[in-house]
Order: C-alpha cells, then sequence, then structure tokens
C-alpha cells in the first residue's frame, strides 16, 4: 500500500497522513489509494505538511511497516539514540529498522 | 580573537530581522517551500530525516568561551541537550522548530555568530588550521586572511546563487591540517625567496562523488590582492560552472574539463581587470583585523616538565598535546570520539564544561576541527594534570587522537535525508572492537573516515581507511576504501572490492589492519606499508 | 511601460523593444538587448554607447550568471538601464541592486513597498561593487 509522509511545517515532525489529518506515529497511517499527489497538494498548500511523500509500506503483525530503511528510521528516530526516538524504553527497537 | 564592531553586529542583526520575516511569510502562507527553501538554506536551516537542522557557524573554527558556552545553551533551550560539530568546523542541532529559528539566530547575534550561508549554493563558512596561531611551525597565522575573507564573502551579491555551494580553506604551515587541498580554494600562506608572504591558492578540490585534488592556479599572489583574486576566481566559476547536472556543478568538474592552465588564464584575465576597480580593502585593514589576533598575555620563563608519573595522564599526554609555538604552553586537543561514542556529539554540559575549561586555562579560545574534535590552543604545561583530570570526569579525556578510533564520520542515515546508510553505528562498531588503547597505539596513526552517501561529509576518499555506505537493494552496504590522505601528500584511496554488511565491514578493517601489522617496517605508518606494498595483500587478506 | 516593472531611475523608461544578443550584432541601430544567461556580456562592450536598455533574464532565480553579467556591465561604464527580467523574487532584490540593476521586471509582481523594504534590508555591506555604497572597510578607515 502507499502512505504518505513529511514533516510538521512548524515543529519539523515526522508525522503520518492517516485519512483525517497527520500522526506521528506510523502505526496511524493509512493507504491512500493510487493517487496521493491531491491530498498531499491539498496539504502542503494548507501549511499542515511540509517535505511530503508517498512511498510504499505493508501491515505486518507489529503494525504499519515502511518498505525502505529511511522511512523505518524516520519512523523510529534515530537509531544511535533510542532515548530520543518514538520508542526509548525498547532497547531492541532498533531491530526493527534493518 | 575577532570581534565584532558596530558594522559586524549591524549586518548580524539585520539577518535575524531578515529571516525572522521570511520565516512568518513562509507561516504566513505567503511563500511556497519552494521559494522559501533556499532562503532558509542559508541560514543553514535544513530539513532533515527526523526534523529541522539547524547548522551554526563557526567561522575557521575559532570561538571563545561566551560563544562556546551559548551553543550549549541553545543545545538545551531549543534542542535535546546535545549538539553536533562537523568535519567543517561548524556545530548543526537536529531537532529544531521552525517557529525558534528566529529566536536562536538572535541568541547567537547576542553572541556575535551566526548560521549565514551554511548551506546554499553560496560561499561557505571558511575553514582553518585549528591550530592557528598556536602551532610551532606555523609561518603566518591564517585566522586574519579568514576573517577578511569572511567578511568579503559575508552577503557577497554576485555570488549567491552559484552553480553549486562553494567551499573555501585557509592554512599557514606547512603540516595541512585542513584538508586543504580538497577543497574548491584552498589557499596556503607561503613564503616567497624575497622572503615576502603569499597566498598560493589552489583551486578545484574536492570530494563527493568525483574527488579531486586541486592544482596550483595562483602560485603566489600577494595578500593585500587576496580579495581580488577570489573575486576573479568566483566570477569565471559563476559564468562558466556547469549548472545543467548538480553532480558536475562543482568548480572542480570546470577546472577539470577546461583544464588548470586555461582556468588559470581566464582568472589572470578577470584579476587584471578587477584590479582596476579598488575593491580590495586597504592595508590597514588586514592590519586592524591581524591587532585582534595577538598573541594573548603568554607568560615567560615558565618550567617546561611535566609530571607524567599518571600512567592514564602521560598517555593522553602523548596523544592529544602538540608542541606550542611559546615555551611553556601546550596545545590541547579534546577527542569527542569516546568509544562506542557518536563521533562529533557533545552534550550540552560537556560544551559548557569545554567552555569553563577554555576560560580557566586557554585564554578564552576554544577551536573546532575538521576531524569532529575541539582544542584548546594556549595551555600552560603546568595546567595540563588538572585540565586532564576535569576532562577525564566529564568523559572527554580519550586519549585517541589521530588512532584508528577517531574516527571522523557523518551523520548517515541515522540523521540524513540525504543518506544511503547509517555511518554512525558503523564507528561506534570499530570503535568498540578497538577499544584497547594499547592496540590502538600499536597501530598508530590510522585515520578511519566513514560517510553514509556519495556526497562524502565524512570525507572517506581521504581516510587512510575509508568507508563508504551504499544502498544495495533497500538494505545497508558497506565499501571499503584504503590509501587516502588530506594532508601535505593528499591522496584518493581506492575501492578494495565488493562491499560488506556492518558486521563485515568492521572484519574487514580488522583485517586491513593485521596486514599491516604483519608488513611494515620500522616507522612505517598503516599509510605508508600500503603506498609501499600496494592493493594486493590488502585484498587478498580480506576476500582470500 | 512593462507590466509589473519597478524601476529605480528618474530617466524615461526606454520603449524600443529588446533584442537578443545575436539580433543586436547585426541591427546596428539597435538600442536595447535581452542576456540570456548563457550569453557572454563581454560581447556588448564595444557598444555601450548606443545601448539605453539592457534587460537580464533570469529563467531560474537559482541561475546566479546574470549577477555577474550585470555587474561586468556597470563595472565597464554602461549607466543606461540594466533590467532583471523573469524568475525575479522580492529576496533576491537587494543583491541584484547591488550588481547594478536599477529595474526590475518579475514575472510575479512584487509590491512597491516590499520592494522598497526589501532593498533596505541591510544597513551595511562589506563589499565594494558597482552601486556606489560604501564598503564596511572603507567606513572604518575614512575612506568613504
Amino acid at each position: 500500500m502507499k502512505v504518505l509522509t513529511g514533516n510538521d511545517l512548524k515543529t519539523g515532525d515526522v508525522i503520518w497522513w492517516t485519512g483525517e489529518g497527520w500522526s506521528r506515529h506510523v502505526n496511524d497511517a493509512v493507504d491512500a489509494g493510487e493517487h496521493p499527489e491531491a491530498i498531499l497538494a491539498r496539504e502542503e498548500a494548507a501549511q499542515r505538511v511540509v517535505g511530503s511523500y508517498a512511498i510504499d509500506a505493508s501491515v505486518t503483525g507489529e503494525g504499519v511497516r515502511p518498505a525502505h530503511i529511511k522511512e523505518r528510521i524516520r519512523a523510529l528516530g534515530p537509531t544511535v539514540r533510542l532515548d530520543l526516538s518514538l520508542k526509548p524504553a525498547d532497547p531492541a527497537a532498533g531491530n526493527w529498522v534493518i | 580573537m575577532y570581534q565584532y564592531d558596530q558594522y559586524d553586529q549591524a549586518m548580524v542583526d539585520a539577518r535575524v530581522a531578515e529571516f525572522r520575516d521570511q520565516v512568518n511569510r513562509r507561516l504566513a502562507g505567503e511563500m511556497t517551500e519552494d521559494q522559501f527553501k533556499p532562503l532558509r538554506l542559508k541560514n543553514g536551516l535544513y530539513l532533515q530525516l527526523h526534523a529541522y537542522m539547524l547548522r551554526v557557524a563557526i567561522p575557521y573554527g575559532t570561538l571563545n568561551s561566551a560563544q562556546m558556552r551559548m551553543l550549549g545553551d541553545i543545545a538545551d533551550k531549543y534542542d535535546r541537550g546535545y549538539g553536533h560539530f562537523t568535519t567543517r568546523q561548524n556545530i548543526q542541532y537536529n531537532w529544531i522548530k521552525l517557529e525558534d529559528a528566529g529566536d536562536i539566530l538572535a541568541d547567537l547575534a547576542s553572541v556575535e555568530m551566526h548560521a549565514i550561508q551554511t548551506s546554499g549554493n553560496c560561499i561557505r563558512n571558511t575553514t582553518a588550521d585549528q591550530f592557528a596561531g598556536a602551532a610551532a611551525d606555523e609561518l603566518e597565522d591564517p585566522r586574519p586572511y579568514a576573517e577578511l575573507l569572511r567578511q568579503w564573502s559575508t552577503f557577497h551579491p554576485e555570488f549567491d546563487y552559484l552553480p553549486r555551494k562553494f567551499k573555501v580553506a585557509i592554512i599557514g604551515s606547512d603540516t595541512d591540517r585542513a584538508a586543504m587541498k580538497l577543497h574548491d580554494i584552498g589557499i596556503q600562506i607561503v613564503k616567497n625567496a624575497a622572503g615576502e608572504i603569499g597566498c598560493r591558492f589552489y583551486v578545484g578540490g574536492g570530494m563527493g562523488r568525483t574527488p579531486m585534488i586541486a592544482p596550483v592556479i595562483g602560485d603566489f599572489v600577494p595578500p593585500l590582492q587576496m580579495i581580488s583574486y577570489l573575486e576573479a576566481c568566483l566570477r569565471v566559476y559563476n559564468r562558466y560552472g556547469r549548472r545543467d547536472n548538480k553532480y558536475k556543478a562543482r568548480i572542480k568538474i570546470l577546472v577539470h574539463e577546461i583544464g588548470a592552465d586555461e582556468y588559470r588564464r581566464q582568472v589572470e584575465e578577470e584579476f587584471a581587470h578587477i584590479l582596476t576597480l579598488g575593491l580590495e580593502p586597504p592595508p590597514a585593514e588586514l592590519e586592524r583585523i591581524k591587532g585582534y589576533f595577538a598573541d594573548p598575555g603568554f607568560e615567560t620563563g615558565l618550567s617546561g616538565d611535566i609530571d607524567r608519573s599518571d600512567p592514564d595522564f602521560a598517555l593522553w599526554l602523548d596523544q592529544n598535546v602538540h608542541a606550542h609555538k611559546q615555551p611553556g604552553y601546550a596545545i590541547v586537543t579534546i577527542s569527542l570520539k569516546p568509544t562506542g561514542g557518536i563521533p562529533g556529539d557533545a552534550s550540552a554540559d560537556q560544551i559548557r564544561l569545554m567552555a569553563d575549561l577554555a576560560k580557566a586555562h586557554s585564554f578564552d579560545e576554544l577551536r573546532v576541527t575538521h576531524a569532529q574534535n575541539i582544542v584548546l590552543p594556549h595551555v600552560k604545561k603546568a595546567d595540563l594534570y588538572a585540565l586532564w583530570q576535569k576532562l577525564d570526569a566529564a568523559g572527554l579525556a580519550s586519549a585517541n587522537l589521530d588512532l584508528i578510533s577517531d574516527i571522523i564520520a557523518c551523520p548517515g542515515l541515522d540523521y540524513c535525508s540525504l543518506a544511503n546508510a547509517r555511518s554512525i553505528p558503523v564507528a561506534q562498531k570499530i570503535s568498540e572492537r578497538f577499544a584497547d588503547l594499547g592496540r590502538q597505539r600499536e597501530l598508530g596513526e590510522l585515520k578511519l573516515k566513514i560517510s553514509g552517501c556519495i556526497n562524502a561529509c565524512g570525507h572517506h576518499h581521504a581516510g587512510h581507511i575509508g568507508i563508504l555506505g551504499v544502498d544495495r537493494k533497500g538494505v545497508e552496504n558497506y565499501q571499503l576504501l584504503l590509501g587516502g590522505s588530506e594532508g601535505a601528500d593528499t591522496s584518493l584511496g581506492t575501492i578494495t572490492g565488493p562491499g560488506f554488511n556492518e558486521d563485515g565491514i568492521v572484519d574487514a578493517v580488522e583485517k586491513a589492519t593485521d596486514v599491516y601489522l604483519a608488513q611494515r617496517t620500522d616507522g612505517e605508518r598503516f599509510l605508508d606499508t600500503y603506498r609501499r606494498i600496494g592493493m594486493a595483500p590488502f585484498k587478498e587478506a580480506i576476500y582470500g | 511601460m512593462v507590466e509589473n516593472a519597478l524601476r529605480y531611475r528618474d530617466d524615461e523608461p526606454v520603449a524600443d523593444p529588446a533584442v537578443t544578443v545575436d539580433a543586436f550584432a547585426e541591427q546596428t541601430n539597435a538600442s536595447a538587448v535581452r542576456i540570456e544567461p548563457g550569453d557572454d556580456a563581454r560581447i556588448l562592450l564595444p557598444h555601450l554607447g548606443r545601448l539605453s536598455l539592457v534587460e537580464v533574464n533570469f529563467p531560474a532565480y537559482t541561475d546566479g550568471r546574470g549577477y555577474s553579467a550585470a555587474r561586468i556591465l556597470r563595472e565597464h561604464g554602461y549607466d543606461g538601464e540594466l533590467r532583471a527580467v523573469g524568475d525575479v523574487l522580492l529576496d533576491q532584490l537587494s543583491h541584484m541592486r547591488r550588481c547594478g540593476f536599477d529595474s526590475f521586471a518579475p514575472n510575479q509582481a512584487i509590491d512597491r513597498a516590499a520592494a522598497d523594504k526589501a532593498l533596505a534590508t541591510w544597513p551595511e555591506v562589506y563589499q565594494k561593487t558597482v552601486d556606489g555604497r560604501a564598503a564596511i572597510w572603507a567606513k572604518r578607515h575614512g575612506l568613504a
């Protein structure tokens, strides 16, 4: 499936398209369908997101998994500073990105 | 150190106001991201993998303790309690909010700092020898020239939309500690047969996907014509540098394609014209700037003796302390490369501690090195032990300068949106593999440099051992290079062969060091042995 | 008058249409010319006397060749109208002015008041260029 990601214009936070708005958690991401350009254009124009793009992803037992490592790292946070990631309490969280 | 006068201050204050206005226009929807992006980049504000990143300029890598302290405070106030010192002697913050950017620039301006031209296709922050004004082997202090260059390049109206970014480095010693020949322009201050000082211009070096060592273009430019010569070099580049392909847009490609002789001819022609225009600041301006870089009040008659009875201190002394031009003083390099650490990262507390130590022990002065360490340039030998104890207590006394764990690494895919692979975890694993300091010292000088993509921010081409992270079908893969160097003997590394995964590259590095240990002759560094015996024995050990 | 024009000159605007550099070489009576980014502005130097308008086209604002073209013309004494045309944006006006442009014909209209404010962005300047402003070094040493 295609999911949409970008950064919050004001805060820079990594965000994911939920179908109604944007969430910081990749597991909230939904399939944006085959024509996500219109959503991205509208949301960029409305100043809600910046640097947005569509990526391939799949749904696994653990939740939404972006197809490429780059977006998996975006979804988690820096693997070398898990204390600053979205899973600060999980010392093995970095394994998910590989 | 240089201090702003009312003019310099007015310029950075105007920049803060301008950028606040630009941010407000962006947030108000008056500008699209396409229009805003180059403007924020000219203030070093990137949109990175996780957030906005702000790169703050540290002109020629020199700063005072109040400035260093502010860098620590900004890390706490606007970021997540740390900063990353870069290979261009700057500092980056990884978690900046766009709405805070104006306030951060205002805080920086309050201590005579800024983020001007730390990105974008313009003349970037000038780098310099981190031992400037302190090195025992120095011919002339490059900092006054670097400051003259800073002012000339700041908001230069003609060169704000160059074909590509433009980096200048300047040194004043025979020993090149600034990778000078791997810059768009490298300036070495030299002396001619008549004993006069001049600037030797190397133009068209660089790393990236097409690494090149800069040829000499201007062999001896009088210091009072340096600005005019720069103007000529840049104008030829601005007019004729390629703009059809961003990967061929750096000046190195222009110089390579038309040849050094033709480029030199065009520069000379332009230079002759520019000299008629009176663009050069007067001699009094260089003298004024030089006044700020006069020696601090060194004491004389100091003892050169150091008590080496603490063995850990002695190791640090041998590895991280260099000769100073002034008897009784030494140059201290604080390693930001602890075992398993993130190269170049420092916490806000560490940054403030280094500021305090500079105030107490180094005439209020610090330097950032392109190898991502911090220098206290003027430390009394009698203070070294007390200084080392304070550093040790803060985890800042790694005695590994220029050893295999003193790794240069770009932020890589953990932070950077351009990266193809992570760099930092590889650096961490190598430093852990070679954690034993005795083993590192046995290997001797060994410069290991890691980039997470072909853009080469981690200088992998110039590492005695270089590592390049690539993306192989969505999986991180690491290529090994051997034989690079960035000093006076600048050379570019050669790829050994097929790449490795993260653990495999650590093993390959170890095998390469084993070859060196088995084959070296007396006094040979890793690089010397490689140059003598060539790639074959290393290849055999690594892939055999 | 050109649409969207911002003019910082007191004389009357030139009505002649600007011709290409190639056409200019053949038309000995042309008084207005348009320079594209790849054109060598130095070709015009022998003809500055008969020129009263030079347009410098910026197809994309990121292509900075026009800044050098403008300065070269001014450095060689051209004192007619020098107009930046095309993808000319508010945040570039100040630098363009410093390189010798004294009129602007942007694709997207720029409000005159906003333009005036942008041109006043820098209270001082570090470089001597062709706009007559005294560089900071000149002020510091009583040369201005």
